[in-house]
C-alpha cells in the first residue's frame, strides 16, 4: 500500500526526523491560505500515487501569491501522465503546498527490505533527486549499499561506513546518526516495504530535511497497524479493482477483451499467457484465491460481466482447496443474478471435478465445456477473430 | 529415493484444531503420512482425528519424535510459529499460511540460520514424495511414483503440470512447492542441490514466475552442476509492469524480473523452455525421452 508523500512525511516526523513545514489542499482559495501562513517562496505538489511528479509538471515553485494561485490552477486541474502512470494518467485532487528551503546539498537514501539476500538494505547515494536507477547504471561507484541484519538491528558501525562513503562532513555527520536510526525504526516498527527519500537535503541552515518523502507499507501487516491501514486511498483506482478488492479478489484489470477467473496466481498468469497464445488479449488478472467460496466466485465472475470490454469469459479452475463444486455453484449463482450474453469457456479439473460438471450440466447455462487447458485455449483461438 | 521428504518422515501439524489444519491434516494422514502430532496453544491433552494435541512444539516432541512441522496457522501468528517449531529442533518446517508480514520473515530467516532448520515456504502448497508422503495441501491423486523432480513457485499452477506429466506416464520423486512470497526459506538452488543429491531423480521441472531473479539464479546453477535434462516454465509473459500478480513476490520492478529475461537466460544455460502450457505433458515426454525410460 503506497502513502501519499504529504502521509509519508507525516509518519517519518512521527519518528523524529526532520520535514519541510507543510500542509495539504484541495482547491486554490485552500492552497493560497496555506502559502500566505507559510510565506514565500513555497513549493506546490501533486498527491499522487506514481513517481516522476516534477517531470510531468506536477511539482512548481512559486515566489509570491501570483505565482502560487497559478500553479495551484495549473496543478489541481490537472491529470498527471507518467512512466508511472501510463496514457490515462491520473487525476489530482490534493497538494502539499511546503515552505521552500534554501539548499546546499542534496543525498539520496532509501530503506527497504532486501528478497535477495533477506537482510535490510540501505542504499545511499550523493546523487540526490536523480533517478537513482540511472545513477546506478551510469555511475555505480556512486552508490552505498549496506546491509542490516533484520535480528541484529541498525548499529552504529552500518552509519558511519554510510557517513564516510557519502563523504558527510563534520557537521553533517553529527546530525545522521539520529536521522538514520529515526529512519530505520521507521520503516521496522510500520512495516514498510520501502522508505525513499530522494532528496535528503542539508540546507543553508546546516540541518537536514527530507524534501520529498516515499513509503510503502505492507498490506499483509496492516492487521498490526490500524492506523496506517486508515490511510489507504482507494480514489484513484479503477472502480471495478476497488471492487474486488472488497470481495478479497486478486483482480488486475488489462487492455484485451477475454475475462479470465482463475484459483491461483500462477495459474492465472498462466491462462493470461495462454489466451494471448491463442492470439487473444487477457482483459484483467484475476486469482480467486484457494480458499474461495461461492460467493467469492459470484463476485468475481460478477466483475468480469460488469466490464463492457469483456467480449468472452475463460474460467479455469484447479479444484484443490478450492473444490470444482463449489465454483460451479457460483458461477451459477452469478450466472442467474446477470443475463449472460457472451460466451464463457469453463475448464475445470482436480477435486470434485464430477461433481463440478454436473452442477453446470444440470444449470440450463449454455456453458462452453474445455476438457482440458489445451482445449480451452483452442476454443479461445476459434473466438479470437470474431470478438 | 526423494528428498526431504519420505516414509520415514513423522509430521506435526501446528494448527491442527483450526477448520484448514484439520482438513488438510486428515487429508496427508489419507495419503499415507504419519501424523504424530498436532499443536495448538491451550488445546493440549486433547485429540483431533486420533492425534494427540500439545500446546508446545517442545512438549509435542519430548512425546512424539516428530521431525517435521506443517505450519496451517493464521498469518499474524505464523513466523511465531515457525520459530518455535526451528527452536525446538524440527528440522523441516513447512509454512503453507499465506500473507505474512515481509518484515516477520527476514526475523525467521536470520532465525533460522542460527537454528540450521530448513523452512519451505510460506505460502506454497508444501512439498509430497508421491506413493510416501504428503506434507501440504496439494491433490494427493494426481501425482504418481516416478524419476521427475518438481520445484515451483506457484501452488495450482503445480497442480496442472504434475496433472500434465502424470497424464504422459511420467511420475515425480519430490514436488516442491518453494512459495510466492518474495522472502522464502528454500530456494530453487537449495532444491536443486539436494535433488543432484538423489540418484533416483532423473529429470527436473522448474516452474518460475515474474519477479526477482531466483530463475536465473538457478538457471546458473543448474548449467554449472547438474546434467539431467531440465524443463523449465515461466508464467507471466502478458503480465503488466509494476503490478503484484497475486503472489507477493510477483511483479516486475523496471526491467527486472521479466518472463523474457527469465527465459532467455534459462534458454542460454540449456534450459528447454516450454511456452505453451497447454502441451506441457508433451513437450517433458520429449525432452525427458531417454533419461527417464532406463530402470
Amino acid at each position: 500500500m503506497k502513502l501519499h508523500e504529504y502521509q509519508a512525511k507525516e509518519l517519518f516526523a512521527c519518528h523524529g526526523l526532520p520535514v519541510p513545514e507543510g500542509e495539504t489542499a484541495e482547491t486554490v482559495a485552500e492552497g493560497l491560505a496555506v502559502a500566505e501562513r507559510l510565506g514565500y517562496p513555497v513549493a506546490i505538489k501533486a498527491q499522487v500515487h506514481a513517481g516522476g511528479r516534477g517531470k510531468a509538471g506536477g511539482v512548481r515553485l512559486a515566489r509570491n501569491r501570483a505565482e502560487a494561485g497559478e500553479a495551484l490552477e495549473a496543478i489541481l486541474d490537472m491529470t498527471l501522465r507518467t512512466a508511472q502512470t501510463g496514457e490515462q494518467g491520473l487525476p489530482v485532487r490534493q497538494v502539499l503546498v511546503e515552505k521552500g528551503v534554501a539548499i546546499r546539498q542534496e543525498f539520496y537514501l532509501s530503506i527497504l527490505p532486501d528478497r535477495a539476500s533477506g537482510t535490510m538494505l540501505i542504499i545511499g547515494s550523493g546523487e540526490g533527486g536523480m533517478n537513482i536507477e540511472e545513477v546506478a547504471a551510469r555511475t555505480p561507484e556512486r552508490i552505498a549499499r549496506i546491509h542490516v541484519d533484520p535480528l541484529a538491528g541498525l548499529q552504529p558501525f552500518h552509519v558511519r561506513r554510510l557517513a564516510f562513503e557519502l563523504a558527510l562532513s563534520d557537521v553533517q555527520e553529527r546530525s545522521f546518526f539520529d536521522l538514520m536510526t529515526g529512519l530505520y525504526r521507521a520503516v521496522t516498527e510500520n512495516d514498510l516495504l520501502l522508505a525513499e527519500i530522494n532528496p535528503l537535503v542539508f540546507t543553508a541552515d546546516d540541518t537536514f530535511l527530507l524534501l520529498d518523502a516515499k513509503a510503502e507499507v505492507d498490506s499483509s501487516s496492516l492487521f498490526r497497524h490500524r492506523d496506517l491501514a486508515a490511510l489507504r486511498d482507494d480514489t484513484d483506482r479503477d472502480p471495478l479493482e476497488r471492487k474486488a478488492a472488497r470481495y478479497n479478489l486478486n483482480y488486475i484489470r488489462l487492455d484485451g477483451n477475454i475475462g479470465t477467473m482463475v484459483n491461483g496466481a500462477g495459474l492465472a498468469m498462466a491462462t493470461m499467457d495462454l489466451i494471448k497464445r491463442a492470439g487473444a488479449a487477457p482483459a484483467n488478472f484475476l486469482d480467486v484465491g484457494g480458499g474461495a467460496n461461492a460467493v467469492m466466485i459470484r463476485h468475481g465472475f460478477g466483475i468480469l460481466l460488469a466490464d463492457p470490454r469483456v467480449r468472452a469469459i475463460l474460467i479455469n479452475i484447479f479444484g484443490g482447496i478450492l473444490r470444482c463444486d463449489v465454483l460451479a455453484r457460483g458461477v451459477v449463482e452469478a450466472a442467474r443474478a446477470t443475463a449472460v450474453n457472451i460466451p464463457v469457456v469453463v475448464r475445470m479439473e482436480g477435486t470434485n471435478v464430477e461433481e463440478g460438471r454436473r452442477i453446470l450440466a444440470d444449470s440450463g447455462l449454455e456453458l462452453i465445456n474445455a476438457v482440458d487447458i489445451r482445449d480451452a485455449a483452442a476454443k479461445i483461438a476459434a473466438m479470437a477473430g470474431r470478438l | 529415493m526423494s528428498i526431504f521428504i519420505d516414509s520415514d518422515t513423522r509430521l506435526l501439524v501446528q494448527g491442527i484444531t483450526g477448520r484448514e489444519g484439520r482438513f488438510h491434516a486428515d487429508q496427508c494422514r489419507r495419503y499415507g503420512t504419519r501424523i504424530v502430532a498436532g499443536v495448538t496453544p491451550g488445546k493440549g491433552g486433547s485429540e483431533v482425528d486420533g492425534t494427540p494435541v500439545f500446546n508446545t512444539v517442545a512438549a509435542a516432541l519430548r512425546e512424539t519424535r516428530a521431525n517435521a512441522s506443517m505450519i496451517m496457522v493464521p498469518p499474524p501468528f505464523a513466523a511465531d510459529a515457525i520459530m518455535e517449531a526451528a527452536d525446538a529442533g524440527i528440522r523441516l518446517v513447512v509454512c503453507i499460511t499465506e500473507g505474512i508480514p515481509l518484515h516477520d520473515m527476514l526475523r525467521v530467516r536470520s532465525f533460522l540460520r542460527l537454528t540450521g532448520s530448513r523452512l519451505i515456504g510460506p505460502n506454497c502448497p508444501g512439498i509430497i514424495t508421491p506413493g510416501a508422503c504428503k506434507v501440504g495441501i496439494m491433490p494427493g491423486a494426481i501425482h504418481t511414483p516416478g524419476p521427475v523432480g518438481v520445484i515451483s513457485r506457484s501452488g495450482t499452477l503445480t497442480y496442472e503440470v504434475v496433472h500434465q506429466l502424470s497424464g504422459q506416464g511420467l511420475g515425480q520423486s519430490t514436488c516442491i512447492g518453494i512459495g510466492g512470497d518474495p522472502v522464502v526459506g528454500t530456494s530453487f538452488i537449495d532444491c536443486l542441490r539436494a535433488f543432484a543429491g538423489d540418484p533416483r531423480t532423473r529429470g527436473l521441472v522448474l516452474v518460475g514466475e515474474i519477479g526477482g531473479s531466483a530463475e536465473e539464479e538457478a538457471a546458473r546453477w543448474i548449467r554449472d552442476h547438474l546434467d539431467i535434462p531440465v524443463v523449465g516454465f515461466i508464467a507471466g509473459l502478458t503480465a503488466p509492469p509494476g503490478r503484484r500478480m497475486g503472489h507477493a513476490g510477483a511483479i516486475v520492478d523496471g526491467a527486472a524480473g521479466t518472463a523474457a529475461a527469465k527465459i532467455s537466460a534459462m534458454r542460454d544455460c540449456g534450459i528447454h523452455v516450454c511456452e505453451d502450457l497447454g502441451n506441457f505433458g508433451e513437450f517433458c515426454a520429449e525432452v525427458f525421452r531417454d533419461c527417464v525410460s532406463s530402470p
